[in-house]
């Protein structure tokens, strides 16, 4: 007898997203965009050391508002990845794995970026005295 | 690799409508459909509920169903009380068991399917084969070497009886499994939540002296290594367990025994 190829029954079709979930792919997510990111502080160190006009030309397209916004996104993927990261080191010492701490830390990884990125875009922009 | 879409025999089509007649205090419930008899892709029935004669769990809607508009609609169900775990299904997006399940849990309509990511038998009815052979190869029994004391029984502290509370509760819905992205797209290597939290129950019984064996078959990048931490299983488990929590404990032990 002949047997029907059974159909795969749906999965991130229909599953409903949670904190949880969502920082866990977007830990990997930052990871990878980190990774990728990194090539911009290539570029930096590269242009330094080239010279002046280099130098000039990376200052030209990072003060972009493109530029910006990239470096915006690098800050945050930073920030949400350390603090996720962080988390994770709790989490292998078997620290805050029930479901009400869970949801807590989720908002405290958010909270961490958001504090975090502008706490260092401030520092950039010299708003903050004596850094 | 990781196949994120459902492939072109799963895709779910738009299926039936089945009015209850004259019923005023209507909640409707779409439920998935397949059976191998008739050659079609999953589809979603839509059934209206008349909610002054039906009890209050998703199990009594589905049981109604089965016994007033459509008897082919096929699912597992035995106990009615959360402690043989065969009514385990997404619903309303997560996994869990229809019978202590309260659809006053629930806001709008109820939608329902089988437990996720597994080839389906029939209808609510997923086939579990490889997850009851992954439970099987961590071997789910007391192993000893040494002789029976007094030829009786081995005695527990009552410590270390307490270190499997939490655990020995586990009724092998697979909820929490089927629940895990890394369970989704590497159960053929990766034993998932339920089947890891069952391993450290027999890891952490005083009584087992096979703890030595038991890590160093579990001391594999697939089989133990592919718990990211998601946290899923511990979020869904209807029994309240965290299988999470098991896994890391795994993980420390393996730490530990390395020095």
């Amino acid at each position: 007898m002949a047997i029907t190829k059974r159909p795969t029954s749906p999965h991130l079709q229909i599953y409903k997203w949670g904190g949880h979930m969502l920082l866990s792919i977007l830990h990997r997510a930052t990871g990878v965009a980190l990774g990728a990111g990194t090539l911009l502080l290539v570029w930096w160190l590269v242009a330094l050391a080239t010279g002046p006009d280099d130098y000039a030309l990376f200052q030209t397209y990072m003060r972009s508002i493109v530029g910006k916004i990239v470096l915006l996104g690098f800050t945050a993927a930073l920030m949400l990845h350390l603090c996720n990261g962080i988390r994770h080191l709790f989490w292998d010492k078997g620290l805050g794995l029930d479901v009400e701490t869970t949801q807590r830390t989720n908002i405290l990884v958010f909270l961490g970026m958001i504090i975090l990125t502008l706490l260092s875009w401030a520092i950039g922009y010299g708003l903050v005295q004596g850094v | 690799m990781a196949e994120f879409r459902l492939p072109a025999n799963s895709t779910v089509k738009k299926g039936k409508y089945f009015k209850a007649d004259g019923a005023t205090n209507i909640r409707k419930y779409n439920i998935y459909r397949w059976n191998e008899d008739d050659g079609e892709n999953p589809r979603l029935d839509t059934f209206e509920i008349d909610m002054d004669n039906c009890g209050p769990m998703v199990l009594h809607a589905l049981i109604k169903i089965k016994d007033e508009i459509d008897p082919t609609l096929t699912f597992r169900r035995s106990c009615r009380e959360g402690v043989c775990g065969s009514c385990a299904m997404n619903i309303d997006g997560t996994n869990t068991l229809a019978c202590t399940k309260g659809m006053d849990e629930i806001k709008g309509d109820i939608n329902i399917y089988p437990l996720p990511h597994l080839p389906v038998v029939k209808d609510l009815v997923p086939d579990l084969t490889n997850f009851y052979a992954q439970y099987t190869s961590i071997k789910p029994w007391l192993q000893t070497e040494s002789v029976t004391p007094n030829g009786k029984e081995r005695l527990q502290s009552e410590e270390d009886r307490a270190k499997l509370d939490g655990l020995y509760e586990c009724v092998m819905c697979a909820s929490c499994s089927t629940s895990c992205p890394s369970y989704w797209w590497n159960s053929d290597k990766y034993l998932g939540p339920a089947v890891l939290l069952q391993a450290y129950r027999w890891l952490i019984d005083s009584r087992d002296e096979h703890t030595g064996e038991r890590l160093d078959d579990l001391e594999d990048p697939f089989r133990l290594y592919r718990c990211h931490t998601i946290m899923n299983c511990t979020n869904t488990c209807p029994k309240g367990l965290n299988p999470a929590k098991a896994i890391a404990e795994i993980k420390k032990m393996m730490m530990e025994r390395q020095g």
